[in-house]
């Protein structure tokens, strides 16, 4: 039976332990969460110093049903598009190509691995030299197109998502090899002895026991991608003509360039409905396709 | 038909030799035990055999098809029970039955006929829908059982099955599992540690160690000639003693006691000419008591109920065992006993090569 | 638990060649060759053009092996570029994140996983909800914050709201509900307070999983970009991601000293998880696959 005054001084350890993190939390996501709502319901004036104004739902109305909202929502859902699947399937692809007890595979797995150590800030300059029609490589392999790849307003959003999936390469390649690890060996043995071809065993037995890990990726690769910033700073910056607006580069430059905090809040509600909305759809979906063994 | 041979197979790993020279043929419809200790190499030849190991040296012969080495696992023809049983966790048992069936593109209506069908032998119609996960130790190795069966294949191979199950389950098991291989007339290859097993089972048991064949034949055989002092230590529970001593004349002397032997073993004890044996009889074989020609001090007794195993020390340190029945008078620890071994159930190892010495 | 290295002890153990054909190993080389070409090329040629000068780079045909190496790029990059200066205020604000993730993610984790205490499962639902809310929600107002509390421009800016984590209580609990009962038992009676049972042995124990909280944060503050551009203002405070855009506006005939300053940006990090593989591997994966 432990004593009430026990009881009191464990309680008050637990809340002092825990009162750090629920402090930073408090002030730095929560505080911030909630009020951001609040924000957009406030119209910036065009000039600092002059009071903002409330308008209610109306800039929420404005801004979302905006062609330049719009457009930034179209282009980050098809950046979405062309880097979630494509990164998983490469980073799965390598890791089944380097799943086997090969003389040296080791160094093919460090060298898979080796986009882990670099950051977006990195792999945006090293690309965007690559792309640069002066002093990179793609002239001279015949790729030369006019205008040139990053400022072409049809190439240049499919260019951020290489250099995004190179980037993000590197860490696929480590979630699914671990993912891989847990599958026990003798069920592929089993499934040999069965008589199931290579191709089999991997549709059969590979890909529904990697289907958790798969399903994590997904899921974190989409939100990920939804706030996709550097690269965009780094390479396009929104352009060119606004073909690679996504959204967090839209709050920023509402928030940053034009000064108006009022829809920069709205847009980045926007970005956090969207997120949770496809989260949760992807949950209920997918999810059921998982088999958790 | 389900033939299977071993001819002259041999395994290297790196330079550990995993299987020495294997030369084992398995006639159609026989239940052949592999036995022997953990690493002697009875795994590894199974795997062999089943083509989820290279050959180093030798041949694989399976059915009539001759040399297997360059076949692949799949195409075989042979069914596997793991010792995890290996089932597909994600998914149902019936279409973990299913499996190799799809593997080999049956048409539907005949896949489903057969697995009806496995399903029926080991009664598991009402288990067709659930997942591994949700089935015991013993309904698992159930389905690991009718996905083997469901091919009717040349052979099955089998590595270690009871051993992941509880000691009474495993009784029942075992013979289900006879009347199996019986009800389908199939030849069965069985690998297991446990002697109890080997010896219920098996029309003839393979004891393997270090990578070799010791010795080959059915069980009672194995029991009553071993062909070696291994042999003789690893078949029979408490195992058999096994004491050095020397030949003196037609005797053997242990401890300073002289074992007459019988006269034809005494001639070729003779005729082998070596001084050192090791003089093997089983607990069973020795009696305690009052004029017996060998003197022993009581360590402990074992009671097991129906049987009682007397542990003694000999006047050289030496350690037997002796089995005697529940309604036995039963000697007191640190007592002195004098024992006495039954003739005709002496067996004789050269000391040197462990082999045994016939009469 | 140990958890072996993303190289050798992770594949098959057992090695069967049985199934594979010289000409399906050769096949199966020379596309991982090819693939690893691929994905190395853009590091290396950055790495030779960071040692060439500028009139080799855009001369053709390109120099793929720097004959004539040029440091300087790097001490350009280093000194005019300020890279030095970066690396400084990188490596300052990422220790700072990193200690304090780790240790308010130890207290927290230790509270949820050793003690009773009432509204124990709503306040733990509370650090996993701010897994759910995306940083750019936050920034606006954080903006303003750090700007009222004079952290503009400053370490404490930079750092501070990134000194708690959600997911670090999350992973740390694990690792402490691992540790057995009898263990704290032993040590209530062999008179061992709370904080000696915290350091003494519930940290020493969940070592592996501190370890990879501790790889994960590092990471991730050396990583971070948007919030260091939008709170650094000069030089004195820039961190090395965002002093690469600097770096980034030079002209093209600069780009070496570019590339330089990319190299050493990255080189920490080869380094680190060069070194700390295995709990790069356990802490990017927790969480994502089981067991």
């Amino acid at each position: 039976m432990i004593s009430r005054q026990r009881r009191a001084r464990e309680m008050s350890l637990a809340y002092f332990l825990l009162l750090p993190s629920l402090a930073i939390f408090a002030l730095f996501v929560f505080y911030p969460f909630f009020k951001n709502f609040y924000l957009g319901l406030f119209r910036t004036p065009p000039f600092p110093g002059l009071p903002k104004t409330y308008v209610g739902f109306d800039q929420y109305s404005e801004v979302l049903s905006s062609s330049e909202f719009l457009n930034s929502l179209k282009t980050t859902i098809a950046f979405a598009i062309m880097t979630v699947p494509t990164g998983i399937v490469l980073g799965l692809g390598l890791a089944v190509l380097a799943h086997r007890q090969l003389r040296g595979v080791g160094i093919y797995r460090t060298i898979f691995s080796s986009t882990v150590a670099t950051s977006v800030a990195v792999a945006s300059v090293i690309f965007g030299t690559l792309f640069n029609p002066v002093v990179g490589l793609l002239p001279w392999l015949g790729i030369d197109p006019r205008p040139p790849i990053l400022d072409n307003p049809d190439l240049a959003l499919p260019a951020v998502a290489i250099v995004t999936i190179w980037q993000t390469l590197g860490l696929t390649f480590i979630l699914m090899s671990s993912g891989l690890q847990t599958i026990p060996e003798d069920l592929y043995e089993a499934a040999r002895v069965d008589g199931a071809t290579p191709t089999r065993r991997f549709w059969q037995v590979t890909l529904p026991l990697l289907s958790p890990t798969i399903f994590f990726a997904v899921v974190v690769g989409s939100i990920f991608a939804f706030q996709t910033f550097g690269q965009i700073d780094l390479l396009t910056q929104g352009g060119p003509l606004k073909r690679t607006n996504v959204l967090t580069y839209f709050i920023v430059t509402s928030l940053r360039q034009q000064n108006n905090d009022g829809k920069a809040a709205v847009l980045a509600v926007a970005l956090f409905s969207i997120t949770l909305v496809l989260t949760l759809i992807q949950v209920r979906v997918l999810e059921r396709r998982v088999h958790y063994a | 038909m389900g033939r299977v041979a071993f001819v002259g197979v041999t395994k290297r790993f790196d330079d550990v030799v995993a299987v020495d020279h294997l030369d084992l043929e398995i006639a159609d419809q026989e239940f052949l035990v592999l036995l022997g200790p953990s690493g002697c190499g009875k795994s590894t030849a199974l795997r062999m055999l089943a083509g989820l190991e290279d050959v180093s040296e030798g041949s694989i012969e399976i059915g009539f098809r001759g040399d297997m080495n360059n076949v692949e696992a799949k195409d075989r023809d042979l069914a596997m029970v793991f010792q995890s049983y290996a089932l597909y966790p994600h998914m149902t048992v019936r279409r973990n039955i299913e499996f190799p069936l799809k593997s080999r593109h049956v048409p539907k209506a005949e896949r489903d006929e057969l697995v009806a069908d496995a399903a029926q032998s080991l009664g598991l119609e009402a288990l067709l829908d659930r997942k591994p996960a949700q089935l015991s130790g013993g309904q698992r190795q159930r389905v690991a059982l009718a996905r083997a069966i469901v091919r009717r294949p040349t052979a099955f191979l089998m590595d270690e099955p009871l051993s992941n199950l509880d000691a009474k389950l495993r009784v029942q098991t075992r013979a289900e599992l006879i009347e199996l291989q019986q009800r389908l007339s199939a030849t069965f290859i069985y690998v297991t540690h446990d002697q109890v097993e080997a010896m219920t089972m098996g029309d003839r048991i393979a004891i393997m160690n270090e990578g070799r064949l010791q010795q080959v034949g059915p069980p009672q055989e194995v029991y009553d000639r071993p062909a070696n002092v291994f042999v003789a230590r690893f078949i029979g529970s408490p195992p058999m003693n096994t004491v050095a001593g020397e030949v003196v004349g037609d005797s053997i002397m242990v401890a300073g006691t002289a074992f007459p032997l019988p006269g034809p073993l005494a001639a070729a004890v003779r005729a082998a000419g070596c001084a050192a044996v090791v003089l093997g009889v089983r607990p069973e074989h020795l009696e305690i008591g009052a004029d017996g020609p060998l003197p022993a001090t009581v360590v402990v007794v074992e009671s097991l109920g129906h049987e009682r195993h007397v542990i003694c020390r000999l006047d050289d340190g030496q350690m037997v065992i002796v089995r005697i029945q529940s309604d036995e008078a039963v000697p007191a620890a640190e007592s002195t006993v004098r024992l006495s071994a039954d003739p005709g159930q002496l067996h004789v190892f050269d000391a040197a090569t462990e082999l045994r010495i016939d009469a | 638990m140990p958890e072996p290295a993303p190289t050798e002890s992770v594949l098959p153990a057992k090695a069967n060649r049985g199934e594979h054909s010289l000409a399906r190993r050769l096949l199966r080389y020379g596309l991982l060759t090819v693939l690893a070409f691929i994905i190395v090329f853009p590091l290396y040629i950055t790495v030779v053009n960071s040692l060439l000068t500028p009139q080799q780079i855009t001369s053709r045909p390109p120099t793929f092996f720097p004959k004539d190496p040029q440091w300087d790029s790097y001490s350009r990059a280093w000194n005019v570029g300020n890279m030095s200066k970066y690396l400084v205020n990188s490596a300052i604000v990422t220790a700072i994140i990193t200690v304090g993730q780790v240790c308010t993610a130890i207290l927290a984790a230790y509270a949820f996983a050793f003690l009773v205490f009432p509204l124990k499962r709503t306040i733990f639902a509370v650090f996993l909800a701010t897994l759910m809310v995306p940083f750019e929600i936050t920034i606006i107002t954080n903006l303003t914050t750090i700007s009222d509390l004079g952290w503009y421009n400053s370490y404490q800016g930079l750092a501070v709201p990134f000194l708690a984590t959600g997911f670090g209580a999350f992973l740390l609990r694990q690792a402490f509900l691992q540790v057995p009962h009898d263990l704290r038992d032993a040590a209530a009676l062999d008179g061992y307070g709370h904080f000696r049972f915290m350091t003494r042995v519930a940290v020493p124990l969940a070592r592996p999983a501190v370890a990879a909280l501790a790889v994960f944060a590092f990471l991730g503050a050396w990583n971070q970009y948007l919030w260091p551009l939008l709170v650094t203002e000069d030089d004195k405070y820039r961190t090395v991601q965002i002093g690469l855009k600097q770096l980034s506006r030079n002209s093209i005939d600069q780009v070496n000293v570019t590339l330089a300053g990319v190299v050493i940006a990255a080189l920490p990090l080869v380094i680190l998880l060069l070194v700390f593989q295995k709990q790069l591997v356990r802490g990017l994966t927790a969480g994502a696959v089981k067991g």
